[in-house]
C-alpha cells in the first residue's frame, strides 16, 4: 500500500473542508472497498479523511412519515432496523443478499453507494481499464465480460455497479442528502447520485469533488408489495449476475448497468396492464449481448418477472 | 501515530505507520497470531475478531480507525488451560482439520450468536421482519464470511449448536 496521510474528522463541515483543502484526499467510511483496492494500488488517496465516526449514524424517522438514514450507519444496522423490516422489506432484503456479515457490520450506507465496480479488468492493473486509467481500453468489451453490463453501457465500459442496497433505494425513490465543499447541504433523486459510462466510465457519480453524503432519505413507503431477487454463482456471499427489486409499481435492476438501473418501460408497462414477462420483456428490448453475458438478459427477465409477482404477493 | 485499542481486555498504545491493518497491528505489533491472514481481501474470514462485540475483518479496517476501541482476538476468547465452551464444541465435534480457519471461525460464530440474539435478519428467511429462526440454513447462511478450505462446515454447523444448547442461547 502506498502511504498516505490520515486524519478523523470531528463534524461534516471539517471533513468536506480538509477534502477541499487537500490534494488526493478520499473519505474513508467503513473502509471495506477502499482499503482493498488501495491494497491492490488501483486507489491511491494521499490523504484519508475518516469520516466513520461523523454523528451521521441514526435512523430517524422524517416529519413526512419517511426514513432518514445517517450516511455512517451500517448495513447491518439499517437492515436491522424495525421501521426498515416492516415498512421497507425490500431494502432490508437487498442488504442481507449484499456482502458478508463481517463486512456489514463495517461498511456504511454512504460507501455502500460509492463502491466501485467488480469487474475483473478493474481490478487486474496488468490489463486495459478505462474505469481505472482513463484511455487505456477497455479489456471486458471483447474479454471475458460474463458478468459485464447489458444495459446502458459504452465502448468504454461495460462494467456494472455492484451494490444491492442502491437497487432497493431506486426502487423506493430514495434522495441522497450531501455536504458540499462549500459547507452547503444538497438533496436529490438517488437516480442522480450515479452516471452511466460514456466516454468517462472514471467519473461515477454525480457528486462535486469533495462532497460529503450525509444521509439518504426514504420517503413514506409506496402502495403495494415489496421484493429483491438475486442471482449469483453461489448461495451467499458473491456479486450479484443480475438483481431486482420492486416497490409497489416501481422496479430497478441490479448488476446489469453502470449505475442501479430504474425500469422505468416495464414500469410504464405493468402501469399499462402488462404482464410480468411482457413488462421485463418491453424494459429489456434494448439490452445487449457481448458475448459472454447474453445468458444475464434472459436471467434478468425471468428474475425480474418473479420478484414483480412475489412482490404482489406480499402487498398488504 | 499514536493509537490506543484495549485488546483482550488490556489497553495497548502503539506507534503505527497509517497504513497499519487492525490485523497486522495484532499479529506483527502485539503478537498475537491467532487471528489469521487468509486473503487478506475480507473474502475468507480467517482474520473474523470482534470490535465492541461486533464482528468484522481485521485485514479490511486500519488500526488508526480503532482508537479507543475493544478488540477481543481468539486469545482472549479462551486459553489451551481455560477453553471457551466454543473452543471445546468445535473440539467435541471436530470441526476443523488444518485449524488455520478456527479461530476466525469462532470468533465469527460468537458475533452471529449476538446478532441472532438481537433479532438480527438474514437472507435464509422468506420475511425479514420475523424473528430469526436458530436453524441449520440460518447458521450457513450467517456463517458464509468464514471459508473452511478443508470443508469441515457440517462440523462446525454441528459445534455451534452444540455451544447453543449446552449454554441455554437457542432462542
Amino acid at each position: 500500500m502506498r502511504p498516505f496521510t490520515y486524519e478523523r474528522a470531528s463534524d461534516a463541515l471539517g471533513a468536506v473542508q480538509a477534502a477541499a483543502a487537500t490534494p488526493g484526499a478520499k473519505f474513508l467510511g467503513g473502509g471495506t472497498n477502499l482499503l482493498d483496492l488501495m491494497k491492490l494500488d488501483i486507489e491511491q488517496p494521499a490523504h484519508l479523511i475518516d469520516v466513520s465516526r461523523l454523528p451521521l449514524a441514526e435512523l430517524a424517522e422524517t416529519v413526512g412519515g419517511g426514513l432518514r438514514i445517517g450516511a455512517m450507519t451500517t448495513g447491518s444496522q439499517v437492515a436491522a432496523d424495525a421501521r426498515v423490516r416492516t415498512r421497507y422489506p425490500v431494502l432490508a432484503e437487498a442488504l442481507v443478499a449484499g456482502g458478508s456479515p463481517q463486512l456489514r457490520n463495517k461498511a456504511t450506507t454512504g460507501g455502500n453507494l460509492l463502491q466501485r465496480t467488480r469487474c475483473a479488468y478493474f481490478y487486474d492493473t496488468t490489463k486495459p481499464c478505462n474505469k481505472r486509467e482513463p484511455g487505456s481500453g477497455c479489456g471486458a468489451l471483447d474479454g471475458l465480460n460474463r458478468n459485464a453490463a447489458i444495459l446502458g453501457a459504452s465502448s468504454a465500459c461495460i462494467a456494472t455497479h455492484p451494490s444491492d442496497m442502491a437497487v432497493a433505494l431506486v426502487a423506493l425513490g430514495a434522495r441522497v442528502e450531501t455536504l458540499s465543499p462549500d459547507g452547503r447541504p444538497r438533496a436529490f433523486p438517488i437516480e442522480e447520485l450515479h452516471r452511466l459510462p460514456g466516454e468517462t466510465p472514471h467519473i461515477e457519480t454525480h457528486l462535486i469533488p469533495g462532497e460529503l453524503i450525509t444521509a439518504v432519505v426514504l420517503p413514506p413507503p409506496p402502495e403495494g408489495g415489496q421484493r429483491y431477487r438475486k442471482a449469483r454463482d453461489r448461495a451467499s456471499f458473491a456479486a450479484g449476475l443480475a438483481s431486482v427489486a420492486v416497490a409497489g409499481g416501481r422496479v430497478a435492476l441490479g448488476a446489469v448497468a453502470h449505475k442501479p438501473w430504474r425500469a422505468v418501460d416495464a414500469e410504464a408497462a405493468l402501469a399499462a396492464g402488462a404482464s410480468p414477462q411482457d413488462a421485463m420483456a418491453a424494459e429489456l428490448e434494448a439490452a445487449s449481448d457481448n458475448g459472454l453475458n447474453g445468458f444475464k438478459i434472459t436471467l434478468t427477465a425471468r428474475l425480474g418477472a418473479a420478484a414483480i409477482s412475489e412482490a404482489k404477493g406480499t402487498a398488504r | 501515530m499514536k493509537v490506543t485499542i484495549t485488546v483482550n481486555r488490556e489497553p495497548r498504545t502503539l506507534d503505527l505507520d497509517p497504513r497499519t491493518t487492525l490485523l497486522d497491528a495484532l499479529r506483527e505489533h502485539l503478537r498475537l497470531t491467532g487471528s489469521k491472514k487468509g486473503c487478506d481481501h475480507g473474502q475468507c474470514g480467517a482474520c473474523t475478531v470482534l470490535v465492541n462485540g461486533l464482528r468484522i475483518n481485521a485485514c479490511l479496517s486500519l488500526a488508526v480507525m480503532h482508537d479507543g476501541d475493544e478488540v477481543l482476538t481468539i486469545e482472549g476468547v479462551g486459553t489451551p488451560d481455560k477453553l471457551h465452551p466454543l473452543q471445546q464444541a468445535f473440539l467435541t465435534e471436530d470441526a476443523f482439520q488444518c485449524g488455520y480457519c478456527t479461530p476466525g471461525q469462532i470468533c465469527s460464530a460468537l458475533g452471529m450468536l449476538s446478532e441472532i440474539e438481537a433479532g438480527w435478519p438474514s437472507q435464509a428467511a422468506d420475511d425479514v421482519s420475523a424473528r430469526p429462526a436458530f436453524s441449520d440454513d440460518e447458521i450457513r447462511e450467517r456463517m458464509s464470511g468464514n471459508i473452511c478450505r478443508c470443508s469441515a462446515y457440517p462440523q462446525i454447523v454441528e459445534a455451534i449448536k452444540r455451544y447453543a444448547r449446552d449454554e441455554a442461547l437457542e432462542p
